[in-house]
């Protein structure tokens, strides 16, 4: 890790001795001294959010897997077992499973915050693209995990996604069943899915492993995005921002606790306590919410593989953001414009979200009478339309013709408001 | 070469050539071997014997009367086997298959009994939508077929598709009349 110069001084000979040959202790130093911005407001207290997350997910998940069995057999029950049997199981199966939930939520705060401040202009493109490629391992590792219960939405939302790969060209069928070990989803996909799903979340901690470095490389984005020109705009990582991050924690784990202890289920779907049936589809197929904007995408086309790629593309237009976005300032604050565009893409995200946990056919509520008016599937048309026309045309565009508002010389001056621009600033 | 020579500490004359046919030759026998170990880690994971063997089932026509349809689990999927009435017959053979995304016509979606003739009253087909692979729902959808319910495919009385996003019809399995009214699948 690099950025800053090294204070840390080894005090004992055993201390002395270690630091020569393996600097480890100075590297934790180092990290929880690292030269901050000092207006860090809360949205940036999510990263430290999300690796409580990752821990979390990663210790109830061990242990989860000590009692659970990748049977088509046995797997249904093994999971109500957990839950009325197992010592503490009532508490830590929903932990797993609600935490997933907590998980993306913090994952998308995270990344609309990193949209909104421009944290993926350089010099932290590559940051980003880790970050991307994070997420796109934890929709793996999600989708993969949702399959273990062996519940209906187990069953015919793997059937779903591992048809994704039958629409390719030629090989596709050959793909999908290599893919399930066989003609459908049976017992070879299950126990393959559990190999995987307890493999992939070291591949997210090792990436977030990654993702840190960069961070410490290039530094923290801030929220009016300018970069850190003296000491005196930044604040030692500790006790500053752990005890900011430990604050926000505590809030975030408050939620969590909400769902954990009063409603474990909410974020589930009912039909996923009956188990897996080969021969009844459910009337309504539905991912978990947090999938909810791509299902919709995937269904606004009317054709098979054409809606796949629109939703890969959908993941893939994150990965060239930053060279998409031609606006040299970062932070919207000072992008009015662009800020506005920004709200109305926010507001599309949950019209998606919307769209993909109704049937295509229905009608939309308010905008429709009887059977005239708008559907579900036009709806999500036109959001899909405003979800890829952010990245491709507005922000392109928009990054040569907006004029953007002054922005402040420096951190510490926007703060202590002795220049005229100070009233955007924040008072963090 | 001779004014290139370089000498090494022990004397030998370097050779260039020989040295990079060595680099070479190591190279390309570790990626030979990476790609045949390579091989057994990815074939491992496609069907195994016994799911290849899972083999055939007979189904006895006889027992699915006028209007009924079959539902029989046939390597991991649906198999429908349905006695269409008159009605349905009907319907599936007057269709224009060139207003079909996929054109077939019903006899094609037959296989021939031992006498060598088509029963158009059984249909046996694979019931799975061929969008993402959902099962379909008999006598619904604007075709008085089957309509999957996930995302709104519509298939007529032949298994064709004829409205929504699946691309195909619903596959025919392999199959052969054994007897006047027994079927072999698989």
């Amino acid at each position: 890790m690099s950025g800053h110069p090294s204070t840390y001084e080894p005090k004992y000979g055993a201390t002395k001795w270690l630091d020569q040959r393996l600097p480890i202790v100075r590297m934790g130093a180092d990290f929880m001294t690292f030269p901050s911005p000092r207006n860090l407001n809360y949205w940036y207290t999510f990263g430290g959010i999300l690796a409580l997350c990752l821990v979390s997910q990663i210790i109830t998940g061990i242990i989860l897997a000590m009692h659970y069995v990748p049977h088509i057999d046995f797997a249904f029950d093994s999971v109500q077992r957990i839950r009325r049997d197992v010592p503490f199981g009532w508490l830590l199966q929903p932990m797993h499973a609600v935490g997933a939930s907590m998980f993306f939520f913090a994952v998308y705060v995270h990344m609309f915050r990193g949209l909104y401040y421009g944290s993926y202009k350089a010099p932290r493109e590559v940051l980003w693209i880790i970050g991307c490629l994070i997420y796109l391992v934890m929709m793996a590792t999600g989708f993969l995990g949702y399959t273990l219960p062996w519940g209906q939405m187990s069953f015919w939302g793997a059937t779903v996604i591992t048809g994704f790969f039958g629409a390719v060209p030629v090989v596709g069928e050959s793909l999908q069943q290599w893919l399930l070990g066989g003609y459908a989803v049976d017992n070879a996909t299950l126990n393959r899915f559990f190999a995987l799903h307890y493999l992939l979340p070291f591949v997210i901690a090792a990436l977030v492993a990654v993702h840190v470095w960069a961070l410490h490389h290039v530094g923290q984005n801030n929220p009016i995005g300018i970069t850190p020109k003296t000491q005196k705009d930044t604040l030692s990582f500790h006790p500053y921002y752990t005890v900011k991050d430990a604050f926000a924690v505590v809030v975030f784990l408050l939620i969590f606790a909400f769902f954990l202890f009063y409603q474990p289920d909410a974020l589930g779907h009912a039909d996923n306590y009956i188990q897996a049936d080969a021969l009844k589809t459910p009337p309504h197929i539905v991912p978990e919410w947090y999938f909810l904007p791509f299902y919709a995408i995937l269904r606004a086309v009317p054709d098979k593989l054409a809606g796949i790629l629109l939703m890969i593309g959908a993941i893939a237009v994150l990965f060239v953001l930053p060279w998409l976005d031609t606006s040299k300032v970062r932070s919207m604050r000072f992008r009015p414009v662009a800020r506005g565009f920004f709200w109305i893409f926010l507001f599309f995200c949950f019209i998606l979200g919307w769209c993909g946990a109704e049937t295509p056919d229905n009608m939309v509520p308010f905008m429709s009478v009887g059977d005239k008016g708008l559907n579900f599937t036009w709806l999500s048309r036109i959001a899909t339309i405003y979800y890829f026309a952010y990245f491709v045309v507005i922000l392109p565009i928009l990054g040569l013709v907006e004029n953007p508002k002054d922005r402040p010389e420096s951190i510490t001056k926007a703060i202590l408001g002795d220049t005229s621009h100070s009233a955007a600033a924040p008072a963090e | 070469m001779s004014e290139t020579q370089v000498i090494d500490a022990h004397g030998e004359v370097i050779d260039d050539d020989k040295r990079d046919f060595i680099f070479i030759a190591t190279g390309a026998a570790a990626a030979a071997g990476a790609a045949l170990l390579a091989w057994p880690l990815v074939a491992q994971m496609g069907k195994a014997a016994d799911t290849l063997a899972a083999g055939s089932v007979e189904i006895d026509l006889s027992k699915v009367a006028e209007g009924q349809q079959l539902k029989i689990l046939w390597r991991g999927a649906p198999v429908f086997v349905r006695h269409r009435t008159a009605k349905e017959i009907a319907e599936a053979e007057g269709v224009d298959i060139s207003d079909c995304p996929d054109p077939q016509t019903d006899d094609e979606r037959l296989r021939p009994t031992p006498e060598g003739k088509l029963d158009p009253r059984f249909l046996v087909m694979i019931g799975v939508c061929t969008h993402f692979g959902c099962i379909p729902v008999g006598e619904s959808g604007d075709f008085d077929g089957w309509y999957c319910p996930c995302h709104g495919s519509h298939y007529d009385t032949s298994g064709r598709i004829r409205k929504g996003p699946a691309p195909k019809n619903m596959a025919i399995p392999d199959y052969v009349y054994i007897s006047d009214t027994v079927i072999k699948v698989g």
